[in-house]
């Protein structure tokens, strides 16, 4: 009889009718997000109100900035390979969020941002807290739209997520108006299939990829350079398989670092502009230039027209747009880097290329002599960045979450961190250079990856541009270690004025606070190191440290980053001094 | 070498995507010189003609840039001899300059223009062609007084067989 009961029941329906705002929630808990960053406000509360209900399900951590939500996303985003997910309100809130994006849009980051909006009735009459946040973000989001009904809420959620994660990642932006918010709708939520307009993946031609091995299988001087495809396919291993089968020297941006260990000896170091020396002037020698998931960005090739010239191209791309943009390819495979290397490894002959490694090592060793020894090992008593970072390395053997800031000391932690087994793990704002972006995204890292260190590095300046989200550390209690370098000066434009504006230090010189005694206010442990005496003591003790630690180091004042490509040059005129 | 090139955009129905599109150009600070929105022979499927002055290494750059644009379906370029393409352009001049006889009427129908209305105190001409066809017309009549004068975007049909039907088919198979 109950057996009858139970099949003469009608099916279980999922369909729940609720509020637009819930349906923000349940979208999102569908996505299988968990956490989200943000900042209240009017046009949001709705939202917020719905969050009220389901904070042990989707946690909701408050900056102290929007701006600090975005990097803080980031963070989150490339240190777990999930989409990092921030949420403000209309106006202000909104706009504050623009920079996280255009960061997130040039470094290929997977985020979904959510806006609230004025009452759909009141758009386009420059209401209170109203700004065309749609016009704003157009131009650095993958995708944007403006929800105005409550029953459009899980469908652009879910295509959202779909072009946030999928292809060549990046921002979305959804705008959602408050009447939206609070109307209501049945809620039924489908994960979006895909559109014929947006193919994702192209499908990688076999043809190229014979053509390309080819290529490599003749090749006396190869040299591959990586970028970030090879960690946002996850595609590490299929990678180290690639090189190692045929003994082919890789050179790295900094948005690749990490995903090759950094001991590898196959690893022959950090293109661009502060690079190493040897993969910027054998760029100019190799006979076969294999690129790798990166886009060929200015701060790479220095002048395009002395870049590479006499190398024949192959360029691994998931864009069709980056193929050819800058560097003109004679093979380009299209595809997801995973997919083309497993299908590249397979055409290319096991080889090996000692001599060509050679040349390598020699020049490494003349930058080592040159540049790298007296930073790790400074012959004055005013502490380097560099050696710095080699107490880390020391200390944490390689496996550690490094965050950083832009300028100098970011320059200086792609050259000298060490990461072993350790992929995504060089969290940096690689295209835009944004300042301000560490202290947020190292949170964001650390809530991605508690286990794990997760090591913010940043300058002085940097650090004054987003200092407010220490609160944020405060109150959530994340346990990042935060090194801020402090040189007294904005380093990298005080370089570029000493090398090329006659050392006319317009406005770089920073008259700091007492960084202590603020870091302190926020509870967090300090500790500031003046002397090389106590500097290993020091990275020690933030390192044990249970919670959150500050580390301010005090560092020459006046030291430059070296190597360097000036502007303008080619990367074969690399100078060491 | 720069070159008159002819971009059609086509896409999905969707507020604000020609902004999306527009952007493309103002980034690079190209100069769009003429514009044009319409439906396509498919169903929700809608298409931009866009004409720009610049080197096909450019265009081309620019082309897979909106092409990558999420919404659009697909974006070619065509050199002026790649395509069929027609403009249309509509003069309003003083009634009294065709109604004195000679001159000016010659002109209007030396140029196969017609006339689309004739108002006491004004006329409106309709010339269809290239722009240098209306341009000459516009040349001609403007000793007499142009009262006002528009000129459309250009539309544009390309030569190549390759049916908007046959890519769409094929985005279908592929995008999953």
């Amino acid at each position: 009889m109950d057996a009858l009961k139970k099949v003469q029941q009608p099916q279980v329906s999922t369909q729940k009718t609720m509020s637009g705002a819930q349906a923000v929630v349940q979208s999102l808990i569908k996505e299988g997000v968990d956490l989200i960053f943000g900042y209240p406000g009017g046009a949001i509360m709705p939202v917020y109100d719905a969050l009220y209900d389901v904070e042990d399900e989707l946690k909701h951590i408050l900056v102290r900035h929007e701006q600090g939500a975005t990097h803080a996303a980031q963070g989150y985003a490339r240190a777990s390979g999930k989409v990092g997910v921030c949420i403000a309100t209309s106006g202000p809130g909104a706009t504050n969020l623009i920079t996280g994006i255009a960061d997130a849009q040039i470094d290929s980051t997977p985020m979904v941002c959510i806006t609230g909006q004025v009452a759909s009735g009141l758009l386009g009459s420059d209401a209170f807290q109203e700004t065309d946040v749609i016009g704003i973000s157009m131009p650095v989001t993958k995708w944007n739209y403006q929800v105005t009904r409550a029953e459009e809420i899980p469908d652009a959620l879910a295509k959202a997520f779909y072009i946030a994660r999928s292809g060549k990642p990046g921002p979305v932006l959804v705008d959602i108006t408050k009447d939206a918010q609070f109307g209501s709708l049945t809620f039924n939520y489908n994960p979006f299939k895909g559109m014929r307009s947006y193919v994702p993946r192209p499908r990688v031609d076999l043809s190229k990829v014979k053509a390309a091995a080819a290529l490599i299988n003749n090749a006396k001087r190869p040299l591959v350079l990586f970028g970030q495809g090879i960690i946002l396919s996850e595609a590490e291993s299929e990678f180290q398989t690639f090189i190692e089968k045929a003994e082919l020297p890789s050179a790295w941006t900094i948005m690749g670092l990490s995903a090759l260990d950094t001991d590898h000896y196959l690893n022959v170091g950090m293109l661009g502009m502060h690079g190493n020396y040897a993969p910027n002037k054998l760029t100019n020698e190799c006979d076969v230039l294999i690129a790798i998931g990166m886009r060929f960005d200015d701060r790479i090739t220095g002048d395009l027209s002395r870049y590479a010239t006499q190398a024949k191209v192959i360029h691994l791309e998931i864009d069709p747009a980056e193929v050819d943009k800058n560097v003109k390819t004679d093979v380009a495979i299209l595809g997801d880097a995973k997919e083309s290397l497993l299908a590249l490894t397979e055409w290319i002959k096991p080889n090996n290329h000692r001599v060509w490694l050679d040349e390598f090592r020699k020049l490494e060793f003349e930058e080592y002599e040159e540049v790298i020894k007296e930073e790790l090992n400074p012959s004055v008593d005013e502490l380097s960045m560099g050696e710095v970072i080699r107490s880390i390395n020391d200390q944490t053997a390689g496996d550690a979450i490094i965050v950083t800031d832009v300028g100098q000391h970011q320059m200086v932690t792609c050259r000298y961190a060490q990461f072993k087994n350790s992929t995504k793990s060089m969290i940096t704002s690689g295209g835009l250079g944004t300042m301000g972006f560490c202290l947020p995204a190292a949170i964001g890292a650390k809530i991605a990856k508690p286990q794990k260190q997760v090591i913010g590095i940043i300058g002085d300046g940097g650090f004054q541009m987003t200092l407010q989200e220490l609160g944020t550390i405060f109150q959530t209690k994340t346990p990042v270690k935060i090194v801020v370098l402090n040189n007294e000066f904005l380093g990298m434009v005080r370089q570029w004025q000493e090398l090329f504006f006659e050392k006319r230090y317009a406005s770089t010189t920073m008259v700091n606070p007492d960084f202590q005694q603020i870091v302190s206010g926020y509870g967090i442990e300090t500790r500031k190191v003046t002397e090389r005496k106590d500097l290993n003591d020091a990275v020690s003790k933030m390192l044990v440290h249970d919670g959150a630690f500050f580390l301010e180091v005090r560092v020459a004042k006046e030291n430059n980053v070296f190597p360097m490509v000036p502007t303008g040059a080619s990367v074969s005129e690399i100078r060491l001094k | 070498m720069k070159k008159r090139y002819t971009i059609s955009v086509f896409t999905e129905d969707m507020v604000g995507l020609l902004n999306r599109v527009t952007i493309v150009f103002t980034r690079r600070k190209i100069n769009i010189e003429s514009i044009a929105a319409s439906d396509s022979e498919v169903q929700n499927i809608h298409r931009y003609t866009i004409v720009i002055n610049e080197t096909e290494d450019l265009v081309k750059k620019v082309t897979l840039q909106l092409d990558k644009q999420v919404e659009v379906i697909k974006a070619v370029y065509h050199l002026d001899e790649e395509i069929i393409y027609q403009e249309i352009a509509l003069f309003k001049v003083p009634t009294n300059i065709l109604m004195q006889g000679g001159e000016a009427e010659h002109i209007v129908r030396s140029h196969h223009a017609r006339v689309l209305s004739v108002e006491s105190e004004f006329t409106v001409i309709e010339k269809t062609g290239h722009k240098e066809e209306t341009q000459h017309l516009f040349d001609e009549l403007a000793p007499y007084g142009i009262l006002e004068f528009v000129r459309s975007g250009r539309v544009a049909i390309t030569k190549p067989m390759r049916t908007l039907t046959s890519i769409v088919n094929e985005l279908e198979n592929t995008y999953k």
